[in-house]
């Protein structure tokens, strides 16, 4: 789960990591009354889940209450694209920040490091732009360090990566005190990447995170209440009933509407719909030991999707038995009448009772195959003449 | 042979008396795994069907010679189970659990590797070595005994593989699944590793899918150690970036991660890679003909 850019900030705060003075609006009223708290100049910040917003038009400075509502207002409602064409995301929320007197940007992160098995620290003196970029033209610039997995990020340490830097020494005891604290956060809230681009100097010799950009681990979330009730509303229908319901389901462009068990085999499914000339709609992982009741849920999510013109089912039975399956299609089809082509290859544990139950129910729209290629095949040429 | 679970194996389940580890642990049984003991703390004395349970691992690992964990508990208590398991005196700890967080995983991988512990998963179906043992949730009938190792990030897409192996007349030395998380106890070099050294393993089938960097690490290491001839399937090449495909590793980041950059390294180092897994399991087949 990401955290918008204030929601870290107040996760940095819990743990005394320093952030500017700012508070969060949903409306240029509100926006207009925080920046008369706050004092001018203050940072009007959309609040979105996208980097680039600066360019996009989505960060403005205002110098006194009138200009605070009026870029309040135009930057709520706005459709925010990203740096790679990531998007729309609509602005819903800002946070207002008093104004910082940039002294000195620098760039701080820690992330989890699949490969190495580690947390990584990255640090550079380059900080306020991609850091990609720096990582490309400067690589001597972005300092990168593992962190011990069993003791942490000692405060040496933290010492000893900020001397590597070119950061100056001036700032060094505040930048270490940052990075244990960074490490700390990754630990005790279970955040898999944490990154202050910009990392500032203001006027008063103060390092201070000027943004944040903080993803907190899914499975953890039942240890942090606090943080899961701030998980963004869904937008996408679809998205928002499947979460609902308790089912993995990512929207996709196609009209075939794709139903497996299992994230791997339903990753592959989807490659192969497209290999047959075909455009999945959706990823939808039923799971393992799908009952008839989670098929006749998936089917309402799948087909809900006004674009999808035939649905393929691909199931490999492990703990997922084929009866159930075919239990809860045929409840499905009839109960919610539904007339698009459906193909389902089944196999695995109980398949055969499974087609028997299909064959018996006489659906017309119903079409069995029995390999996972001949059921693309299938599909995307049904999806095509429907 | 065949690798990690074998007729030797005497398996102890962490969760036995849960409804999911009472089921899988049965049919393991049923396969003709020996299992020896069930864990649950509180419920020592009590058995499930003839399989006596203890509070701890220790007591398993003293009282019937357990050598292989499987856990089985729930995400929220399932690290301090591995890492019970990892200091009970076991040598393999097999993780099904799925949902663990990974900052939880991050000591538990180390502490394993620091123990000598060999740890498969989590979020995995488990292993199973046709005609010997099977553990965890791996439906060993589409599966028959034979000369083909199998490594798999992927549950479902691999029974679908080991479906058209036997069907195609052949069959698996063992059948690993490595699990999908960020943080795996063993990942592709440590099973390839082990299947270079197995005996009865003429040819290893890997399976891996976008996220992380796992398999091009495999592909180098490959090139270099591994003289038996590999071929890959990778799945998710029309996955979007930035979407997380149900397994929690599964999401690409940037232009790394992805399916055609892992099918790429894998290709570039000689590993043929099906487009499906129908067509992996048809090169992998002729190629053992050919052998």
């Amino acid at each position: 789960m990401d955290l918008l850019e204030y929601q870290g900030k107040e996760l940095f705060a819990r743990h005394d990591l320093p952030v500017p003075e700012g508070s969060h609006a949903k409306s240029a009223e509100e926006a207009r009354a925080a920046s008369e708290v706050l004092g001018y100049p203050v940072a009007v910040k959309a609040q979105v889940l996208i980097g680039g917003r600066g360019k996009a038009g989505g960060i403005k400075i205002a110098q006194d209450a009138v200009q605070a509502h009026e870029h309040a207002g135009d930057i709520i409602g706005m459709d925010i694209f990203g740096p790679h064409g990531e998007g729309p995301f609509k602005v819903h929320e800002l946070w207002v920040e008093a104004g910082s007197d940039i002294k000195a940007e620098y760039y701080a992160s820690v992330i989890l490091d699949r490969s190495a098995k580690k947390l990584l620290i990255m640090l550079s003196h380059m900080g306020g732009m991609d850091v990609e970029a720096v990582a490309e033209s400067n690589p001597e610039a972005l300092i990168k360090e593992h962190v011990d997995p069993i003791n942490g990020l000692s405060l040496e340490a933290a010492l000893a990566i900020v001397a590597k830097s070119e950061i100056p020494a001036e700032f060094a005891d505040q930048v270490a005190a940052i990075l244990v604290k960074m490490a700390e956060i990754a630990q005790t809230e279970d955040a898999t990447l944490i990154e202050i681009n910009p990392l500032i100097v203001n006027a008063a010799g103060e390092v201070v995170a000027l943004d944040s950009k903080t993803t907190i681990d899914d499975n953890s979330l039942y240890r942090h209440p606090e943080l899961e009730e701030l998980a963004a509303e869904i937008e996408d229908p679809q998205e928002a009933m499947a979460k609902e319901r308790g089912l993995t389901y990512v929207k996709l462009d196609g009209d075939i509407g794709i139903l497996g068990n299992g994230a791997g085999l339903c990753m592959s499914t989807l490659d192969v719909v497209a290999q047959a000339g075909g455009a999945p709609a959706n990823f939808l992982d039923a799971g393992g030991g799908s009952k008839a009741d989670a098929i006749i849920n998936a089917l309402e999510v799948i087909t809900s999707d006004t674009k999808v013109k035939a649905v393929l089912f691909n199931i490999f039975g492990g703990i997922t038995r084929g009866d159930e399956v075919a239990k809860g299609i045929i409840e499905a089809v009839s109960k919610m009448g539904i007339e698009l082509p459906i193909v389902v290859r089944l196999d695995g544990t109980n398949s055969e009772e499974g087609l028997r139950l299909l064959a018996e129910a006489g659906l017309d729209n119903l079409h069995n195959e029995s390999t996972m290629l001949g059921a693309a095949e299938r599909v995307v040429e049904l999806a095509g003449s429907n | 042979m065949s690798i990690i679970i074998d007729n030797d194996t005497k398996l102890v389940i962490s969760g036995l008396t849960g409804r999911e580890g009472t089921f899988h642990g049965l049919r393991n049984r049923d396969y003709g795994t020996q299992v020896v003991a069930g864990v649950t703390p509180g419920k020592g004395g009590a058995d499930v069907e003839g399989i006596p349970v203890y509070d701890t691992i220790a007591e398993s690992v003293q009282e019937q010679g357990a050598n292989t964990s499987m856990v089985f508990v729930p995400a929220r208590f399932a690290a301090a189970a591995i890492n019970e398991a990892i200091d009970s005196g076991v040598g393999t700890v097999i993780a099904i659990t799925e949902g663990i967080p990974v900052m939880d995983m991050l000591p538990t991988y180390w502490k394993a590797k620091e123990k000598g512990v060999t740890l498969i998963g989590p979020n995995c179906p488990g292993i199973l070595s046709p005609d010997k043992a099977n553990v965890g949730i791996i439906p060993a009938q589409f599966f028959d005994q034979g000369k083909i190792g199998v490594v798999s990030k992927s549950g479902t897409l691999t029974y679908q593989i080991g479906n058209e192996l036997k069907q195609a007349g052949e069959g698996n030395s063992s059948i690993v699944g490595i699990g999908g998380d960020p943080i795996v106890g063993s990942d592709f070099i440590d099973i390839l590793t082990m299947f270079e050294a197995d005996d009865e393993t003429e040819l290893i089938v890997m399976v891996g899918e976008i996220g992380g960097d796992a398999e091009e690490r495999a592909a180098d290491f490959i090139a270099e150690n591994i003289s038996k001839p590999v071929v890959g399937y990778i799945a998710g090449f029309t996955a979007p970036p930035g979407k997380q495909m149900g397994h929690a590793g599964a999401i690409i980041s940037g232009s790394s991660g992805t399916a055609q950059a892992k099918k790429e390294a894998l290709e570039a180092k000689g590993v043929r890679v099906g487009e499906s897994p129908t067509e992996a399991a048809k090169i992998a087949v002729e190629t053992l003909r050919a052998l």
